[in-house]
């Protein structure tokens, strides 16, 4: 304990008792501002403690009389968000998928949508870049190869029915033979000289021409350029799902490989397939519907997509777009 | 410190220090050393309540200086947002506009970008340096005539005259109690300032809107709540500020005198008292008895009355003065009133204050501008500005920024070419739509480019493309370069399809398999 207070002559006022290598500290009462405010924030605390959350017990914190919770905002902002997004949802429903790339500023709005749930249910096999997985035979989503057709309508198909997926009906089936066992190896050898020659990297055979049109080229076709209707991938490109080195493709012949994506019609609502199916077709490889009619196949019943020039029509954002937000 | 304070060991430890004191020589005068603390009076409080300063009216150049500037300063505030410019029907045609929502900022022919706000950095560093340049040579004339809180003050301060009266009149007023009179007096008086208070925080908004349409929707309550809420804030703080807390500002909230005490030398001009020839001071009639013992201050408390934040210049250079010169107008007068020569309370220089005081002639104030101090400032100053200018001549109002798809880094295609993907973000910084040229250069032959909205059967080494007024496009762009072709380092070049022929080229990678 401090000896008896002190006074300070010349200013009247107390020491605080202490000395500190001769240093002394008056005991200055504290600015009547400061004071007040200290006493508003003890009572704002107070109020604080009444209308929030804020007393930890046992199992969870006092509620508040106001009933806030971070989760309730964290809900009302997600519903707030799903009315707002609402009206794009129901346009795209009622939007047919090959008349989406007519409206550009729909479009974009389903590839964003569609990139968001890639994110959720699909970057899992195909990757987050969309590059798949070759050697698990994920296929990569950006390059021009579809086994089974790169048209909006023929993903979104692949989307909701799957591929070799128990769940439909109407999912995408083909099977390849196994052919162990049934040819010489020189047989064998001769149809993996055939098939490289499609793309040059290797002499035909004679042997292995016959046996292709014989047990091959009814998928695959004549020239190995593969046929979508069924699923037969093309064997004249330089993109090969399970490797396109000779033993790679001795391998596929022998004991082949079929990958299985599942459906989603039945986790995911038609709008975010159908986002999903643009986001996957605007990666850089999707397949417009006229470019497969002037490639020769079967011309297919799809709107033609908006023709564009070489100078693209702009949607003028005019002096008004977006200029209404000012102060 | 000159208290006479009886031997007692709490002094030197515990007692309140001075701040009030001087620096000059004139900190041992005993008449400074009156106003201080002696055992005989009651101890000081420690909280001294705030002596309201009632500034006396006076007239002389450098009061009608500073009227010139308040002129000046208020009108630019005032009224530059209402000039118009017209920049096309794409831009907005404001002179002046802070374009918040669209991240432009307009000043009459120049438009900045974000990514040009080295401009904006480099005219804060001119403001910086030219605060130096300001204050090595002229001391605090920033906080004398320019600086907001001043200007406010000194108009509040007009507002009181007229309201009130000058200062003996409001003194008497301040004193008087509370009555119908004092109460009608005050009401005028702060609704006068709140009139202009909100005067002053609205004209602060308008420079982020177009002004007469911010300024109708102000008033049909269609304004942003953010309009409302500036207009609030700025009407409080120039009504607090300005009305009430005047000079306690630039003493305790104001950083800019602890600095510029720091930039000052003893070559800058600052207001002084010229102790030596003022003191000891005498009245007229003593001074006429016995001319040897009087300087010329004849302690007639002008300076003092007329001091916008109330200090008594004669203690020597202070925190409180901010160099206004209204005292050197006051002793001036004085001094021609009883035949004296002026300059009692001038401009001077510590250094030359210090050659006069030995007995030299008095120099002109002028001459302390000219130093290696001064120019090296200014010189540093108009470089800055000369190399912004230079910026502003040859900037290109288009621009092209290329970042690479690096998930994946590259694409196989069915023909065995490699294809990358690039997001392009093209820049047209003028206020019309312009169509550009998009090429790829260094690539080998057979390259081919397109876009998100340009066909695969359309690729080609170039690309035209338009790019909406004064925006950013930004471009999905894929290039593949043929089988077997190496490829590396290569550019984008933009090119405006216009008279301008502006360019931009923004070299990048190819990645290709096995050149990783």
């Amino acid at each position: 304990m401090p000896e008896k207070t002190r006074i300070d002559e010349p200013t009247g006022t107390e020491f605080v008792g202490h000395e500190w290598d001769g240093i002394q500290e008056l005991n200055t009462p504290l600015p009547r501002w400061w004071l007040w405010t200290f006493y508003a924030t003890i009572a704002w605390a107070a109020v604080y403690v009444v209308l929030y959350p804020a007393w930890p017990m046992v199992e969870r914190a006092t509620d508040g009389v106001l009933g806030w919770s971070s989760r309730g905002d964290l809900a009302e902002e997600l519903s707030a968000a799903d009315m707002a997004r609402r009206g794009t949802f129901e346009k795209i429903a009622a939007t047919d998928i090959t008349k989406l790339p007519a409206d550009p500023e729909l479009m974009g709005q389903a590839i964003s949508g569609g990139a968001a749930a890639f994110k959720q249910h699909c970057v899992q096999c195909h990757g987050a870049g969309a590059a798949g997985y070759e050697q698990y035979g994920y296929p990569n989503l950006n390059d021009d190869d579809w086994i089974w057709g790169g048209e909006l309508a023929e993903i979104e198909y692949t989307l909701i029915h799957g591929i070799r997926w128990d769940g439909s009906r109407q999912t995408r089936l083909a099977y390849m033979p196994a052919f162990d066992g049934i040819f010489e190896k020189a047989q064998i050898d001769g149809l993996i000289s055939h098939v490289l020659s499609f793309t040059g990297k290797a002499q035909g055979s004679a042997v292995g021409a016959q046996l292709y049109s014989q047990n091959c080229a009814a998928c695959h076709q004549p020239a190995g350029q593969g046929d979508p209707q069924q699923g037969a991938p093309a064997l004249n490109d330089a993109i090969w799902l399970y490797g396109g080195e000779a033993a790679d493709i001795r391998k596929q012949i022998l004991y082949p490989r079929h990958g299985v994506m599942p459906g989603w019609s039945d986790k995911l609502d038609p709008v975010t397939i159908k986002m999903l199916a643009a986001y996957v077709h605007s990666r850089g490889g999707g397949e417009t519907a006229t470019e497969r009619a002037g490639a020769g196949e079967e011309a297919r019943e799809v709107a033609p997509a908006k023709k564009e020039g070489a100078i693209e029509e702009e949607v003028a954002a005019g002096p008004e777009g977006g200029r209404d937000e000012r102060l | 410190m000159s208290v006479s304070d009886p031997a007692s060991p709490e002094k030197a430890a515990g007692a309140p220090r001075d701040w009030g004191g001087a620096l000059s020589p004139v900190q041992a005068d005993p008449i400074a050393a009156t106003h201080r603390h002696t055992p005989s009076q009651p101890p000081p409080k420690l909280y001294e309540k705030r002596k309201a300063v009632h500034n006396k009216r006076i007239d002389g150049p450098f009061r009608r200086f500073k009227w010139l500037v308040m002129v000046i300063t208020l009108g630019i505030y005032y009224i530059t947002p209402w000039i118009r410019w017209d920049r096309g029907e794409y831009a907005p045609d404001q002179a002046v506009l802070v374009d918040l929502a669209n991240r432009r900022f307009y000043m009459f022919d120049i438009e900045i970008w974000p990514h040009e706000f080295y401009f904006v950095a480099g005219l804060l560093i001119m403001a910086g340096i030219g605060l130096f340049l300001v204050t090595s040579a002229v001391g605090r004339a920033w906080c004398g005539y320019s600086c907001p809180q001043t200007v406010w003050t000194d108009l509040f301060q007009h507002v009181d005259r007229f309201i009130d009266g000058d200062r003996n009149a409001r003194l008497r007023l301040d004193k008087a109690p509370w009555g119908p009179s004092k109460i009608a007096r005050r009401a005028a008086k702060w609704s006068i300032y709140l009139v202009i208070s909100l005067l002053t925080g609205g004209a602060w908004i308008l420079y982020f809107a177009d002004a007469p349409t911010l300024f109708a929707d102000f008033f049909t309550l269609q304004a942003a709540p953010v309009a409302y809420a500036t207009v609030g804030i700025l009407t409080f703080t120039t009504f607090w500020l300005g009305g009430f807390m005047r000079e306690q500002v630039c003493i305790y909230m104001c950083p800019w005198p602890r600095i510029q005490a720091a930039m000052l030398d003893e070559k800058s001009l600052i207001v002084t008292y010229k102790d030596w020839r003022g003191e000891p001071r005498g009245s007229v009639k003593k001074a006429a008895k016995h001319p040897d013992q009087f300087g010329d201050c004849v302690d007639c408390l002008q300076c003092v009355a007329v001091c916008p934040t109330g200090i008594d210049i004669r203690e020597g250079q202070q925190i409180g003065c901010i160099t206004c010169a209204l005292c050197i107008d006051a002793c001036d007068k004085v001094m021609k009133d009883i035949g004296r020569p002026r300059g009692l309370i001038d401009y001077a220089t510590l250094e030359q204050c210090e050659a006069e005081a030995a007995g030299a002639p008095a120099t002109p104030a002028w001459k302390a501008l000219i130093r290696p101090r001064t120019f090296i400032y200014f010189g540093i100053w108009g470089a800055i500005g000369a190399a912004l200018l230079f910026a502003l001549g040859t900037r290109t109002r288009i621009d092209l920024t290329v970042s690479p798809d690096r998930n994946p880094p590259f694409m196989l295609m069915k023909d065995g070419a490699v294809r990358n993907a690039y997001t392009l973000r093209l820049r047209n910084m003028e206020g019309r739509p312009r169509d550009m040229e998009l090429a790829l250069i260094g690539l080998p032959k057979g390259s081919l480019m397109w876009t998100d909205r340009i066909r695969r059967e359309d690729a080609a080494e170039t690309q035209l493309l338009s790019v909406p007024a004064d925006e950013t496009r930004i471009v999905r762009a894929y290039v593949v370069v043929p089988e077997g072709a190496a490829a590396d380092d290569f550019a984008f070049r933009l090119t405006s399809i216009d008279k301008t022929q502006e360019q931009d080229i923004s070299p990048t990678t190819f990645a290709s398999p096995g050149a990783q």
